[in-house]
């Protein structure tokens, strides 16, 4: 009983320990952003590779989220004779919860699992050294800018999920339902405001940034040797996951007071 | 057959130690939790010396040249280089002072994501002022030409062998036109011959850049053909110091167990 509650109590220790230390790197990222010299070109080649990396995957999961949402309402929605509806449900269902989290939790596991791995390996290979001793700061260069790119990425892949999610929803209710797109789109957009469409923006940003943040960290502090890599790419993705959830749970308390006002 | 540096190392020597240090190193220890791993090392590193430093395998060798650069904060002792203070620099004056040291990695640390011509590129992008004027692109071509590369100029690290690496690593620190460089390991992980041609580089290299070196290696054979003068690192303090020759001819059995 008493080496259990030691043993929890360690757990509780390592992981404030981990929170405090994410945090102090989290801090050092607002430090650097705004300090000269700036690493444009490793930014925009940065932004390019998350973009282009995860760009066919999260198009691929979008159109299949939104054609699965569709069928499996669909028939509960023509039980209480509310079919006219679905297009409303669908895209705010999309835009404001599934299409965010859907994006940022595949974005966690691929680009906070490669920005982790890349990193780690960098690390144990001494090239974060190399950058350091050339005088270059390995922070600015590799971190700053990845986690730049991720936060400024990640709201664009969640348009172009949410976007195929509703041409995918649209197909289901075109075959089944002999729905024209105008009616569909018009539907979808008359449903959504900006109350819709902000918050799950602004939400956006913020997993984006968890991600970068998540996968730089780790990377950074990778353990030595091969394996640790393997270990580092594993845990970005864990504690990226994790971080999104908690985020998308603060993120709805906060749009729900707003709600009520 | 490379020949040793033995013949002309007592007149190299007395006249390399005969100016003021680049590098000195007075009582330095450092720690990792509970494990002391330098515990006072002395040091001077004088104008183009080569200066070799053998040692076990975590005596501390790496801890030390790592300690050169502020890649480590020592704990204790004084660490000058080009009469500088070491652990008391400013960002700015440490970035300045590593220009003028050249840093090759045991596992060549070449950026992965970026071409040979980039990585030769990379040192230059913060410190254009010491290009003196000098074409970007015709530096990085002069020094792939003196590693004998310059074919490999759009290659990427993954396309090269572990010599071509090396080389390459050794190219880049090369690039700023250091005045010390700081080898760890140069010929660890590369086949005998490859080994050779590394060493016979570091030689021309010397000579060429009037550079003075230090060198960290576990080869006795690359430290016989460099070495003007050797220490032996023995549990983190000099335990034996002289050149290939004398100590090679030493009695001691921890100083001794080096040339077997």
């Amino acid at each position: 009983m008493i080496s259990a509650l030691k043993h929890a109590f360690s757990g509780l220790i390592s992981n404030l320990e981990e929170t405090g230390k994410v945090t102090r790197f989290a801090l050092r990222y607002f430090r650097e952003v705004f300090k000269p010299p700036f690493e444009f070109r490793e930014l925009l080649r940065q932004c390019f590779l998350i973009g282009n990396k995860s760009l066919f995957l999260v198009l691929m999961t979008g159109f299949i989220m939104g054609l699965v949402l569709t069928l499996q309402i669909r028939p509960t929605m023509m039980e209480f004779g509310a079919e006219a509806y679905m297009p409303s449900m669908v895209g705010i269902s999309i835009v404001r919860e599934i299409g965010p989290v859907i994006t940022a939790l595949i974005c966690a596991g691929k680009v906070a699992s490669g920005i982790g791995a890349e990193l780690g390996s960098m690390k144990v290979t001494e090239q974060i050294d190399a950058m350091e001793v050339s005088g270059t700061n390995p922070f600015k260069f590799l971190v700053v800018t990845r986690i730049t790119a991720a936060t400024l990425m990640l709201p664009i892949l969640v348009i172009a999920a949410d976007s195929i999610a509703i041409f995918g929803s649209f197909l289901v209710e075109n075959i089944k339902g002999e729905v024209s797109w105008q009616l569909f789109v018009n539907q979808v957009f008359s449903s959504l405001d900006f109350g819709d469409l902000i918050p799950s923006t602004i939400k956006s940003f913020f997993f984006g940034f968890a991600i970068g943040l998540v996968g730089c960290y780790k990377g950074y502090h990778s353990e030595k040797g091969t394996a640790g890599v393997g270990r580092t790419a594993n845990a970005a993705v864990v504690m990226a996951s994790l971080l999104l959830f908690m985020l998308d749970f603060i993120a709805v308390l906060i749009t729900d007071i707003f709600y009520e006002i | 057959m490379i020949e040793s540096n033995s013949s002309r190392v007592d007149q190299m020597t007395a006249s390399s130690t005969a100016g003021s240090p680049l590098i000195r190193v007075q009582n330095l220890k450092k720690s990792f939790g509970d494990h002391q791993v330098l515990r006072g090392f002395n040091l001077e590193l004088y104008p183009n010396e080569n200066l070799v430093i053998v040692g076990k395998s975590g005596s501390g060798k790496s801890v030390l040249i790592k300690c050169m650069v502020r890649l480590l904060v020592p704990d204790e002792g004084e660490l000058f280089v080009f009469d500088q203070s070491v652990p008391d620099l400013d960002q700015n004056e440490l970035d300045q002072l590593r220009t003028e040291i050249g840093f090759l990695f045991q596992g060549s640390a070449l950026y992965d994501s970026m071409t040979v011509r980039e990585n030769l590129l990379f040192p230059m992008r913060r410190h254009s002022d010491r290009l003196r004027g000098e074409d970007e692109t015709s530096l990085v071509e002069e020094a792939l030409e003196n590693v004998g590369l310059l074919d490999a100029i759009d290659l990427l690290p993954e396309e090269l062998s572990g010599g071509m690496k090396r080389r390459v690593a050794l190219a880049r620190t090369l690039i700023l036109k250091p005045r010390i460089i700081l080898y760890d390991e140069p010929t660890s992980g590369l086949d005998p011959i490859t080994g050779k041609e590394i060493i016979q580089l570091i030689l021309e290299v010397q000579k060429k850049y009037k550079t003075a070196s230090l060198i960290i290696t576990h080869d006795m054979d690359c430290a016989r053909v460099i070495s003007n003068r050797m220490i032996i690192l023995v549990d983190g303090v000099n335990y034996a110091e002289g050149t290939y020759d004398v100590l090679s001819k030493m009695t001691d059995p921890e100083v001794s167990a080096f040339f077997k």
